[in-house]
């Protein structure tokens, strides 16, 4: 296998597309709350300022106003770290945008355990739980450069409202640049017919990477980057799980309520039952570190993926307890 | 519409207020009868809409932040012919749009309300993007006092002055009443006006059930070039039936068969007092 070629972090191709796109488009708007540095929207801000609408610290106010603009015909984009704008502005996307049916681009940045050792204040493990709760919401979380690249393009006539999560890590390149991006169509990256990863966001460059450990082992796996959780690519979810002995899910949120939850849910309604385990972070008071060390931990990690993937091929049970939840 | 007629507007959509809620059995009363006078107003002497497009793209814009006071809203929409009259009648019916908060699926609401303090940081965005386009629109949004407590009101009330948006009009139904009693009691929000002015609002205060007053008042706007305007209408809750007024008991009561029969004898006894005094006025 050749290595993953380095790439830049997704955040900050979000904002260069977006800053491409707007200078040509005066009717796009940013809405920030004091979140132009950590979008990496300082430049935006500079060169476009009249597109740049300010609310301060405030994300409620950051959502109502980015509803009432949207709703007078801007393509608004409201940039605030994930962990604060689906907590602290949650009724506000709830009823504002997607009750109102307001098509708001809400962009989640800095999202999972992005900002690592700032600790639980400032991570996001559970905005996809509750925003898959909300009707009329559509969740994006690419997984490389070209799948942001390819978001952001979307999303600017995307006509419902959506959700973009985002991470500051610098990913690695997943897909070549003629690959077709749909949002709710998932992408293979890997195929292999022993186990398969659905992973989402940051993690699928992680998955990828274990793929290549159990290659090395004789174990062939798929890795699908489901990088859209509504729509949610069902048909590829179930080809997928009807063709291997084992999936393993893997995401950068709590393992209650996220990808892992939507894929379980889907198999066992369908009746289509391989063995499963959810990767994420589990249900106890999160352990700290930077984002890589907090995923090793909790085995988020070739290594630890590929530990995971083989335990379920040799039939290993889920110890009962260890998700977390007691 | 002239003075006579707003009033006699008020009397009517008060009387489609009463038994709306009688009928359907579920309603928001104290309130939709204070703000009854301040809707009627924007609506037939105030705000440019058109009720054969209701999203005309020219229009001022209207977003009923204190959402449960629906059936006031509902009554001047209907009677301004946004929807037919007969859709009341599904208030609270399974299946019904005319739910009880409104949405959008309501032709003539902008925006769905009813969680309390959301409506305002809305309407900043729309008069953003009017001033940011060069229209004419005025943005006009109407909070309960009791909703002043939500600390939303105030981050948006920051914004409100930072972008100099004196296109947009805050009126506050301050009728003094939440469902568990005096506002001052439950949480005080006094002196009221002088904490609007201090985040940055030109502020009028006017007796919001008196239709001249409130005619009056919104001419002036806006009060102050670059500033938003605040209007602080003094109102009663459950105004214009006298065993409803001022009393937090009918924050949600539904009236009995009697009562809705007392409180539309009143109306009919107002709406007679109208006839009276504007047949002596045409006589002199």
């Amino acid at each position: 296998m050749q290595p993953l070629q380095p790439g830049s972090p997704n955040q900050q191709i979000f904002a260069d597309t977006l800053l491409e796109l707007a200078k040509h488009d005066r009717n796009l708007l940013i809405v920030t709350s004091d979140s132009r540095g950590s979008g990496r929207l300082v430049a935006f801000g500079k060169q476009l300022p009249a597109q740049v609408v300010e609310v301060g610290i405030a994300e409620q106010n950051l959502v109502g106003v980015a509803a009432g603009l949207a709703a007078a015909g801007k393509c608004v984009f409201a940039v605030s770290p994930a962990c604060f704008l689906t907590a602290r502005g949650l009724e506000q996307i709830k009823n504002d945008v997607a009750y109102s049916d307001q098509p708001v681009k809400l962009v989640g940045i800095s999202a999972g355990v992005s900002y690592g050792a700032l600790g639980t204040t400032h991570h996001s493990l559970h905005d996809l739980a509750v925003l898959q709760a909300f009707n009329n919401l559509d969740i994006v979380i690419p997984a490389d450069n070209f799948e942001t690249r390819a978001a952001v393009e979307a999303a600017l006539t995307h006509p419902r409202p959506l959700y973009l999560r985002l991470g500051k890590k610098a990913m690695r390149h997943l897909h070549a640049s003629d690959t077709p991006f749909t949002i709710g169509k998932a992408i293979p990256v890997r195929r292999g017919d022993d186990v398969a990863f659905l992973a989402t966001g940051e993690t699928v460059e992680i998955a990828v990477q274990s793929a290549d450990v159990l290659a090395d082992r004789g174990i062939a796996a798929s890795v699908l980057s489901i990088h859209s959780l509504r729509p949610f690519d069902e048909a590829a979810v179930l080809e997928t799980a009807r063709r291997v002995q084992a999936i393993v899910t893997v995401e950068e949120h709590s393992v209650h309520g996220g990808l892992g939850s939507r894929v379980a849910t889907l198999l066992m309604q369908a009746g289509v039952t391989p063995a499963l385990r959810i990767v994420g972070i589990p249900d106890e008071y999160t352990w700290t570190g930077s984002q890589q060390e907090i995923f090793e931990h909790y085995g988020i990690s070739p290594a630890g993926l590929a530990a995971t993937a083989a335990g379920l091929l040799e039939g290993r049970p889920l110890a009962v307890g260890s998700t977390g939840a007691h | 519409m002239q003075i006579p007629e707003l009033e006699r507007k008020s009397i009517q959509y008060r009387r489609t207020i009463l038994s709306s809620i009688a009928q359907a059995g579920a309603g928001h009363m104290g309130g939709s009868l204070s703000c009854t006078d301040i809707l009627n107003v924007l609506y037939n002497r105030v705000m440019q809409v058109d009720p054969a497009n209701p999203t005309w793209p020219g229009r001022d814009r209207y977003i009923h932040s204190k959402g449960h006071s629906v059936e006031a809203l509902y009554a001047v929409l209907a009677d301004k012919g946004f929807f037919p009259a007969e859709k009341l009648a599904t208030m609270g019916c399974a299946g019904s749009h005319w739910v009880g908060h409104p949405t959008r699926k309501v032709p003539g609401v902008e925006q769905n309300t009813g969680a309390l303090g959301h409506g305002l940081s809305v309407a900043v965005g729309m008069a953003i993007a009017a001033k940011q386009d060069g229209l004419a629109t005025r943005v006009y949004t109407l909070m309960g006092d009791g909703e002043l407590t939500e600390g939303s009101i105030w981050e948006a009330s920051m914004s409100a002055a930072f972008y100099k948006l004196d296109n947009l009009t805050v009126i506050v139904d301050r009728n003094t009443l939440q469902i568990s009693g005096r506002t001052e009691s439950v949480m005080a929000l006094e002196p009221l006006a002088e904490r609007f002015a201090a985040f940055g609002y030109a502020v009028r205060t006017v007796n919001g059930n008196d239709v001249a007053a409130l005619v009056d008042v919104f001419a002036q706007t806006p009060f102050a070039p670059g500033k938003p305007n605040l209007i602080l209408a003094r109102t009663t809750k459950g105004k214009g039936v006298s065993f409803i007024e001022d009393a937090a008991d009918w924050h949600h009561h539904v009236p009995t068969a009697a009562e809705l029969a007392a409180a539309l004898a009143e109306l009919d006894q107002a709406e007679q007092h109208w006839q009276e005094r504007y047949a002596t006025l045409a006589t002199r």
